[in-house]
């Protein structure tokens, strides 16, 4: 680094005396491995921030855990004839693991609005480093935060007869990372235009719980209404949901028929979805709604 | 300001002596209808302490955003440390430090934390972050604080961790946007130690701007914004100068004969403000002997004053800069308010 050292720094502890030699330092030029760093410091502040913040961790938790413990145990007598011996909570399982990310990653988003708000935003914007890597960071930031609460939920999986398989396990947390991403591009893309957080959090919950319902996370997608089943393949989440539902099945011993009802996988007319496309969806959604968020903050004077 | 390409910045031989930090020319910027910079012309040299004078609306915070790189100038150029705001914007972003009206401090991270990643987003050698955060720190007083968080520090601490985050890059110029706005005058006046400890200490240039008359007496020169424009530009003492006479308040047992008599013995219009006989004389302490001598009215208490940045910013805009907070900017006030609002973006 093109770092200049001039005088050393007298570390004597002196109080308001006389001036000790001043510690200059100097800021290099812009350049890859410093935008690189750049998005490494607002990652970390998202850490430092996330962990600090012990009621967000536990709030976050309380919706996914009233639909997987409550919604599920609740509805288990009225749906159990249809289940074919399935657990509600098991089958719902896929569904709540991708929410809790969601929400996770909202919140996260969320933090932007925060931060401007709140002036924080001014000081990362006016640094010498590209707006761009402030967003990724960001979005890197809110992944990764959302993946650990992510990681709670996962933990619960033989609570509701999942067992703890460790492709299941990499395979779910994979694909949380990169709905966690996606999200989270998608909240700061929206954060970009948003100066409140009540509008934001407004529009999120506008955007989000719709997502959620027709997700399929509550419900298999096959034989649904016509009108659900082309907004169900429309929405963004389905293609989480999904492959998420597979790899949890495909590791369930439980009845073929079960499994053609409970997991009959996304189609478009009629053609079964592959996992992997799915998957790719997500992550190619995820990368315009970033693209999209960079240009808007990089539109900002 | 030309120079060429070939020239390195650092060893410009046009100007071996004076080495202006910044330079401004032509500066302009419109929001919409709105004309908030209407063409500033100024230079600040290397170590000054500038300050940009003026009622809230004149046209300071966007002419500072302007030469910090956050505002786009819709005409004119600004150089600061070298470099153009437009064309080198991250350049100048390097060489500058900023403190802003508003906080822009992480109240959940502690202040040594909000120190640490200003270093790493500038990019300070990190073997150096802990010696110079400590040094920052303990000019301002705020060492012992570094392990708390900043929400729980008081407004005044929020400003000196401010200025000591704003340091922590060795910036060539630091601005300070109304630094001491909003705080106590106890407080105000130790930010005001700090800037004058941080002149001495650091080989920095400081430009600021405020609204508080008192407060501009500390700068080294100062220029007095009103509308856009910039109406006067010197050192306090020459401008109070320039202005000339000094007041004198009289407080006589009958203020009517008094003025008569002034206007009779000494051609000298006086007025009653704020319940004394007021006027303005060129050296008044040599004149409150002959006053005494001549006037023919008892005086019961008599007080000479110097001229004031009021005074000056008075006979320049023909008002004073209360009037105008009070009075004329508040319509330029929603004005800017909705542009801003508007614009999104300041």
């Amino acid at each position: 680094m093109s770092t200049t050292i001039e005088p050393r720094s007298a570390a004597t502890a002196d109080r308001g005396g006389a001036p000790s030699e001043i510690v200059r330092v100097h800021v290099p030029q812009r350049s890859f491995a410093s935008e690189l760093r750049a998005i490494k410091i607002v990652w970390k502040r998202e850490l430092i921030r996330y962990r600090s913040d012990r009621i967000r961790i536990a709030t976050t938790l309380v919706q996914p855990l009233l639909f997987l413990f409550v919604l599920g145990s609740g509805l288990q007598t009225l749906s159990a004839a249809s289940t074919h011996g399935v657990d509600l909570k098991t089958f719902i399982y896929p569904g709540i693991l991708c929410i809790s990310v969601m929400f996770t990653a909202m919140f996260s988003a969320a933090s932007i609005v925060w931060d401007r708000e709140f002036g924080f935003l001014r000081e990362m914007m006016v640094a010498p480093v590209r707006r761009s890597s402030i967003v990724i960071g960001k979005c890197l930031g809110g992944a990764t935060v959302a993946s650990f609460q992510g990681v709670i939920v996962l933990c619960l999986a033989g609570l509701v007869h999942v067992p703890y398989a460790p492709t299941l396990i990499l395979g779910v947390f994979a694909l949380q990372v990169l709905l966690a991403f996606a999200i989270t591009a998608f909240g700061v893309m929206v954060a970009a235009r948003i100066t409140q957080m009540q509008s934001f959090m407004g529009v999120m919950q506008m955007v989000v719980m719709p997502m959620f319902f027709i997700s399929g996370a509550l419900f298999p997608v096959s034989g649904l209404p016509g009108w659900l089943a082309v907004l169900n393949r429309l929405d963004p989440l389905t293609y989480a949901v999904d492959p998420m539902r597979r790899l949890v099945f495909s590791h369930l011993h439980i009845s073929p028929i079960a499994r053609h009802i409970l997991d009959p996988g996304v189609t478009w007319w009629s053609w079964h979805v592959p996992a992997l496309l799915e998957a790719g969806i997500v992550v190619a959604l995820g990368l315009v709604m970033l693209a999209i968020a960079i240009w808007e903050f990089s539109a900002t004077d | 300001m030309s120079r060429s390409a070939a020239e390195a910045p650092e060893q410009h031989p046009a100007a071996p002596a004076s080495n202006p930090a910044i330079v401004v020319r032509g500066l302009e910027k419109s929001f919409g209808e709105v004309r908030a910079v209407r063409g500033v012309d100024f230079e600040v040299e290397t170590g000054e302490v500038f300050g940009f004078l003026g009622p809230n609306g004149a046209g300071k915070t966007t002419t500072i955003n302007m030469c910090c790189t956050l505002t786009t100038p819709s005409g004119g150029t600004a150089t600061v440390a070298g470099h153009d705001v437009v064309r080198e914007r991250d350049d100048v972003r390097r060489n500058i430090g900023l403190v802003f009206q508003e906080t822009t401090l992480d109240g959940y991270l502690t202040a040594e934390q909000n120190l640490r990643l200003h270093a790493e987003l500038y990019g300070v050698q990190s073997s150096l972050v802990q010696a110079r955060m400590r040094q920052v720190m303990e000019m301002v007083g705020l060492w012992e604080r570094k392990d708390s968080p900043v929400r729980t520090f008081s407004g005044g601490m929020k400003r000196r961790l401010e200025i000591a985050r704003g340091l922590m890059h060795s910036p060539r110029v630091l601005f300070l946007d109304e630094p001491t706005i909003g705080l106590d005058p106890q407080t105000r006046r130790s930010i005001w130690d700090y800037i004058r400890t941080l002149k001495e200490s650091e080989e920095i240039t400081i430009f600021m701007t405020t609204h508080y008359m008192d407060e501009a007496e500390w700068c080294d020169r100062i220029a007095i914004m009103d509308q856009g424009v910039i109406v006067a530009l010197d050192s306090p003492a020459a401008l109070k100068a320039q202005v000339g006479a000094d007041r004198i308040r009289i407080e006589t047992d009958d203020d009517e004969a008094a003025i008569a008599a002034l206007l009779e013995r000494f051609e000298i219009e006086a007025v009653i403000s704020e319940g004394a006989v007021t006027f303005r004389i060129p050296s008044g302490e040599a004149f409150v002997p002959r006053l005494f001598e001549q006037l023919g009215v008892p005086i019961r208490s008599v007080s000479v004053s110097r001229p004031t940045l009021d005074d000056v910013f008075m006979s320049h805009t023909g008002s004073s800069i209360r009037d105008v907070e009070e009075s004329g900017s508040s319509d330029r006030n929603k004005i800017m308010m909705q542009v801003m609002s508007g614009g999104g973006r300041r």
